[in-house]
């Protein structure tokens, strides 16, 4: 074998080695979703019926119950997340895109990292101690503005990073034509930046739509329907909780059943995003 | 087609005069000082001075070439025209331009109302990406809200004829600005900022990122235009310049070499530099 053949081998093994390796990781991270699907759809798929949806949870021992004053209370206390968060959010984040290298918004976005990597308990806390002391109840409220809260530095950061892709060109045409700024900002680059706002809102959403730890001493649970912004209010997570931790079977397949409906919807709003990513991104290149 | 131009503008344009825009804040100015009067401008990005200390007259309904090797300060010059050139980090501008006999850089300008009267048409094409083409027509009325919808439309088709893409978009007015090819998103952009009803065109290599034909068209529109506008066009190509303008002005390394009309200085350029640039001997 000439030294050339040998050359070839040894690259060419060492490409399969490589190719080898790179698909068993792609393999590594794929198999926990795989794995939680499957399971989910065995142990819960069997417990998603009519009542699930359309039931309150049923006393220990009677058949039957659902958990549809939670899923309804989680769409509840999201909603009054998103109007907390997305406000909030989209307009800081505005400011971020913006004007990117101002001093505020460096200690802005660095103040957003953070509170990113805080674990969502504090983020309970704090609610508790703003709004539940103070109202001398859980409420849906008091849920709904500790997950708001936990939607602030995602839609920041999210808008900023959207912003910023609109080329500055587009900025600059809005600019020659005597449209003033805040015009340009409002009429030409969010329109621009349309899709990839709209994504951000929707994994926001996503985000905090399975969180439980905020919820627990915030809006705690209810084994009613009620929509009230200052009672305690039933959600997807904490129904889940209770009914993991409880000692019941009956409990046990309805908690797998809430995981699977919750998981789901996380993976609808997943393929929503794709779907309003995929609209005609007329960017110009 | 014929072109849609109230009484009182068509008064004003027989007689000579500049069209004054409801509600621009501009004062006043006098006939005689017509044109685009540069007064010692020096630009800078920083600490770095980019054009040097720039004097020049650039008359009305005339087309004006700006040429010059690569990082002469040519586009920089022309964004200072109409304050664009603040908007970059750490930009600013020495001296005074009068337009018109009005110091646009005169306290209590703001730069928003020039920019309505000195249009900007840039090297790569830009029309809004999320907008029809109808939309990036009337963006710059719409935006500013001026205008009522009945009238909206009779400007698109007024603008879109002057820019000579009519013909070409009068069926897909609704399609995207971005779904036409380079030359007529050029014209497009073109077509948007005719609707604002400058007095001024600036335009920074307009036909740079197109292909012959395109670049032919453009050059055909600039002769049209300069009917009613002054034109101030930035330029790599000799010929370009040779046949669009009506004067050249030569910039090298931020300062302004040599200025005249174009005829005399592509046949008898008074500075040995801009010979050798012209010739093609260096830049």
């Amino acid at each position: 074998m000439s030294k050339a053949d040998r050359m070839w081998l040894r690259r060419r093994l060492l490409d399969r080695a490589m190719t080898g390796i790179f698909s068993l990781s792609m393999a590594v991270v794929l198999l926990p979703l795989v794995f939680i699907v499957v399971f989910l759809v065995i142990q819960g798929a069997s417990s998603i019926n009519w009542n699930f949806f359309t039931k309150v949870p049923a006393p220990v021992g009677e058949p039957g119950g659902g958990m549809g004053n939670a899923i309804l209370g989680s769409f509840f206390v999201i909603l009054l997340a998103s109007l907390v968060g997305v406000p909030i959010g989209l307009l800081g984040g505005i400011f971020l895109g913006e004007f990117p290298g101002s001093r505020l918004s460096n200690v802005t976005r660095f103040a957003a990292d953070v509170l990113n990597g805080t674990p969502s308990i504090v983020m309970g806390v704090f609610a508790y101690s703003v709004v539940v002391m103070r109202m001398h109840s859980f409420s849906a409220l008091a849920g709904g503005f500790a997950l708001g809260i936990m939607m602030v530095p995602i839609m920041l950061r999210t808008t900023d990073e959207m912003l910023q892709l609109v080329p500055q060109m587009v900025r600059e045409a809005s600019l020659a034509l005597g449209i003033p700024y805040w015009r340009t900002v409002m009429s030409v680059v969010l329109r621009s930046a349309k899709s990839g706002l709209i994504t951000g809102v929707l994994l926001a959403m996503a985000r905090i739509a399975g969180e439980t730890a905020p919820l627990l001493f915030t809006a705690f649970n209810n084994a009613f329907w009620t929509t009230s912004l200052v009672q305690p209010i039933a959600t997807l997570p904490v129904q889940i909780f209770t009914y993991a931790i409880s000692p019941y079977d009956d409990w046990h397949r309805q908690a797998w059943a809430g995981a699977l409906f919750l998981m789901l919807l996380v993976f609808g709003i997943n393929i929503l995003v794709r779907f309003v990513t995929r609209q005609p991104q007329e960017v110009s290149s | 087609m014929k072109e849609i131009e109230t009484m009182e503008t068509v008064g004003v344009r027989k007689a000579g005069l500049p069209v004054r825009q409801a509600g621009s804040e501009l004062a006043p100015r006098g006939v005689h000082e017509e044109g685009i009067g540069v007064d010692s401008l020096s630009a800078y990005f920083g600490k770095h001075r980019v054009i040097k200390n720039v004097s020049l007259r650039i008359p009305k309904r005339q087309v004006t070439a700006l040429i010059g090797p690569s990082g002469c300060g040519k586009t920089t010059f022309l964004r200072t025209i109409n304050r664009m050139h603040e908007l970059t980090k750490d930009a600013r501008v020495e001296g005074k331009i009068l337009v018109d006999g009005v110091d646009i850089y005169g306290s209590g300008i703001n730069p928003v109302q020039v920019r309505r009267r000195i249009g900007m048409v840039f090297q790569k094409p830009n029309p809004f990406p999320s907008m029809s083409i109808l939309e990036n027509v009337v963006a710059g009325l719409r935006l500013n809200g001026r205008y009522p919808r009945k009238e909206l439309l009779e400007i698109v088709q007024r603008t879109l004829v002057q820019a000579a893409l009519w013909d070409e978009v009068k069926d897909k007015l609704h399609q995207s600005g971005t779904s036409l090819s380079g030359g007529q998103q050029q014209r497009l952009c073109i077509a948007r900022t005719l609707a604002v009803e400058p007095d001024v065109i600036l335009m920074d290599e307009p036909a740079s990122a197109l292909d012959p034909l395109s670049t032919a068209k453009i050059e055909e529109l600039i002769f049209d235009l300069k009917k009613r506008y002054t034109i101030v066009i930035v330029t790599h190509n000799m010929q370009q310049a040779a046949r669009v303008s009506d004067r050249t002005a030569f910039f090298y390394i931020g300062e302004l070499i040599e200025y005249g009309s174009t005829k005399e200085m592509f046949t008898h350029p008074s500075k040995r530099q801009t010979e050798d640039y012209i010739t093609g001997r260096f830049g």
